[in-house]
């Protein structure tokens, strides 16, 4: 066995970075990553933060209660603003579950390999965040009792959705991405699935792992059909990720209001997803790793690596903000111009500057290698850039509708009680199903891990391979 | 779809009669032999002299996806693609129809239930409103695409299928963790009992166990 180096940060392209480190081999990978969900108890932590995500689930469920049995007027949503913060809420959801099936889809097909430590639990970071998305306009629809109008479900009375509306598109986009998010996941989770299974030391793990792998025996003809379905999913999924949001910047974008009518609005809306989908998963990824000392597995290469995409991401977000500054004067409207200095010098300026600061010079730490190594400061920083991609979506959503073309119609939003209790219980709901999967489920994906180890080659050994360059 | 996947004609019922004159005891239905291997370059090579040796009736059990081992084994490639596409096309088409009929046409369809489309006008635009048409035709493309994709995959690979003769081996449970395998099935036209473990023997395996079926 040769020797790896514990620090895999380097930059030498004439070296392949080993992605797992401390000379594992397919048995202690299994063992290792197992152990996280074999264990008697978990960790103290975990409990923890267990009974306190059940909390906020609990006042999550209460209000809706409280909403169902009262009506939409328990929400700050007024005239103007009628879209407060469900719709807000709704979309800093699914922008955060942009990042698993980015990681899953678009970094598959772009041989990433280091996709491999981090993609399972951010595709499940990312079906958790899309549950804790639908909720919002589920409940935001006033008569919820009849929901199902949403949908195209042949009836007597000769009503359909009005499939010209922004809004119906999105039940699609919403719909579609979920249930393909969903697939991938437990697809790719059924061979590890498997492993549980055989790991089994009840009866009841036995049956449940057993029903829920499949008969996944590990068959070479099963994994020759099994490696295309999941290639003929990234490339499915990869188009997916990117409309999703786009779609969701319709709602604004094809809407005729001074700052959401732009055509900049798909390809920001995506950029800003990604940024705040990556900065969840490294939010989640740094506790889990620690917790369960998997640091093997998710290394500090993985998370500098995310910290890049953040940067990246958080960049082209800064520009965008820019760039509609610069199309509103350029485009000589009046209105556009108003909205836009507005936003930055009007009511809600505290708003816009938390925002730009959080989004826009927060990442830019990343530029120094320290920065992009130091746990604390990436940890720091992403918990930032998630605070301000929910003051994004607020400053879009508020700012436009609080003061649109008729000055006398103009009022300054501020949420209720209930409002505000809803979002930290839409935190309890993703934490609670979060938790639970990391208890539970595998929560790295193990025979992918093994695939990516030079072990894993059929001619020859490691050593050769780790020395070839790149290709 | 009966062969797995070799190309090659199934074995007829006359030679599973015979495989189990060729087992050593009649009272116990031979399923197959079943070779442990030790790592990816093992199961390769003996992948290959397996394919070589002319059997037919036999698979390879590993952990993950050994880089090539299809080949060597000489699966054909699965016509799952030509199947997506065939679930992404009746998407496309269902999106189409679907927004057409329901916003845009005013006649009596039957889906499950007799409906009747409705021209709904709004704002005075078209009628057929092409331009919108192609988010919802896009987004349901790639639901049936992916749905089908999945279900097709494991419907060729026969699964969930909760039973099989591998899963009696104790060994066998270490498939899912660091051990690679071959089972060489009774019903192979060139499977001999004796002939057979000697051949997997030869080919390097750890261990050569029998399974029951």
């Amino acid at each position: 066995m040769t020797t790896l180096p514990i620090d895999n940060t380097f930059d030498d392209p004439a070296q392949r970075a080993p992605l797992v480190l401390n000379h594992h081999d397919f048995g202690t990978v299994t063992e290792k990553i197992c152990s996280v969900n074999e264990a008697r108890r978990a960790p103290r932590a975990w409990y923890v933060a267990f009974v306190i995500s059940l909390g906020f689930l609990g006042i999550f469920g209460a209000m809706i209660m409280y909403l169902f049995a009262t009506g939409v007027g328990v929400w700050g949503n007024q005239n103007p603003v009628m879209w407060g913060f469900p719709i807000i809420n709704f979309v800093f959801w699914v922008g955060i579950g942009h990042a698993g099936t980015l990681i899953s889809a678009i970094l598959f097909l772009f041989r990433q390999r280091w996709r491999t430590g981090i993609n399972r639990f951010a595709e499940a970071m990312t079906i958790f965040a899309v549950i804790c998305a639908g909720t919002f306009p589920g409940i935001h629809i006033g008569r919820v009792w009849v929901f199902y109008w949403m949908f195209p479900i042949p009836n007597q009375m000769e009503m359909w959705p009005q499939f010209r509306s922004p809004l119906v598109w999105d039940v699609f986009a919403i719909g579609t991405y979920f249930t393909v998010s969903l697939l991938f996941w437990y697809t790719g989770m059924v061979p590890d699935l498997a492993t549980f299974r055989d790991r089994a030391r009840t009866k009841i793990q036995a049956i449940i792992y057993g029903i829920l792998a499949l008969g996944w025996r590990g068959s070479v003809r099963h994994w020759h059909r099994y490696e295309r379905a999941y290639l003929l999913l990234a490339a499915l999924a990869t188009p997916l990720v990117l409309s999703v949001h786009s779609v969701v910047s319709f709602d604004f974008a094809v809407a005729q209001l001074p700052g959401w009518h732009t055509t900049i609005f798909p390809p920001y809306f995506v950029a800003g997803a990604i940024f705040s989908g990556f900065a969840m998963v490294m939010t989640l990824a740094i506790p889990a790793r620690q917790l369960w000392g998997l640091k093997d597995f998710i290394t500090l290469r993985h998370l500098e690596n995310m910290t890049k995409i953040i940067l990246v991401t958080g960049s082209m977000v800064g520009y965008a903000y820019s760039m509609e500054f610069f199309i509103a004067w350029y485009s000589g409207s009046m209105y556009e111009s108003f909205a836009m200095l507005n936003r930055a010098f009007g009511q809600y300026a505290w708003a816009y500057w938390i925002m730009v600061t959080c989004n826009v010079l927060v990442p830019q730490v990343f530029w120094f290698r320290a920065a992009r190594q130091s746990i604390p400061i990436m940890f720091t920083a992403c918990l930032l850039v998630n605070l301000g991609m929910w003051f994004e979506r607020f400053v879009i959503v508020v700012t436009s509708l609080a003061q649109d073309y008729l000055p006398s119609s103009w009022a300054y939003f501020t949420p209720t009680w209930v409002d505000l209790l809803t979002l930290a219980g839409s935190f309890g709901l993703f934490m609670t199903l979060f938790l639970l999967f990391c208890r539970y489920l595998p929560i790295i994906a193990i025979a992918e891990i093994k695939h990516t180890m030079p072990e894993a080659l059929p001619h020859g050994h490691g050593a050769a391979h780790r020395q070839e360059p790149t290709a | 779809m009966n062969d797995p996947g070799t190309g090659v004609a199934p074995a007829t019922h006359e030679t599973s009669q015979s495989s189990a004159q060729r087992s050593d005891d009649e009272s116990v239905r031979l399923y197959g032999l079943l070779a442990e291997f030790e790592t990816p370059a093992a199961i390769y090579a003996a992948a290959e002299r397996v394919r070589d040796a002319g059997y037919r009736w036999w698979d390879c059990h590993t952990p993950f996806p050994v880089h090539g081992l299809d080949r060597a084994m000489g699966i054909r490639n699965t016509i799952l693609p030509w199947l997506v596409l065939g679930a992404g096309a009746t998407g496309t088409m269902i999106g189409f129809v679907l927004q057409w009929f329901t916003n845009a046409a005013s006649f009596d369809l039957w889906a499950f239930v007799w409906v009747r489309g409705y021209e709904f006008l709004v704002s005075g635009k078209p009628i057929l409103s092409g331009p919108v048409y192609p988010i919802v035709m896009f987004e349901l493309t790639i639901l049936l695409a992916a749905v089908g994709c999945v279900v097709m995959m494991f419907g060729l690979n026969k699964l969930p299928m909760l039973y099989h003769p591998c899963f009696k081996s104790e060994r066998f449970r270490r498939a899912s963790d660091d051990r690679f395998f071959i089972v060489i099935e009774a019903r192979d036209p060139k499977f001999y009992r004796h002939k057979t473990e000697a051949f997997l023997d030869s080919l390097g395996a750890t261990a050569v166990e029998e399974l029951e079926s």
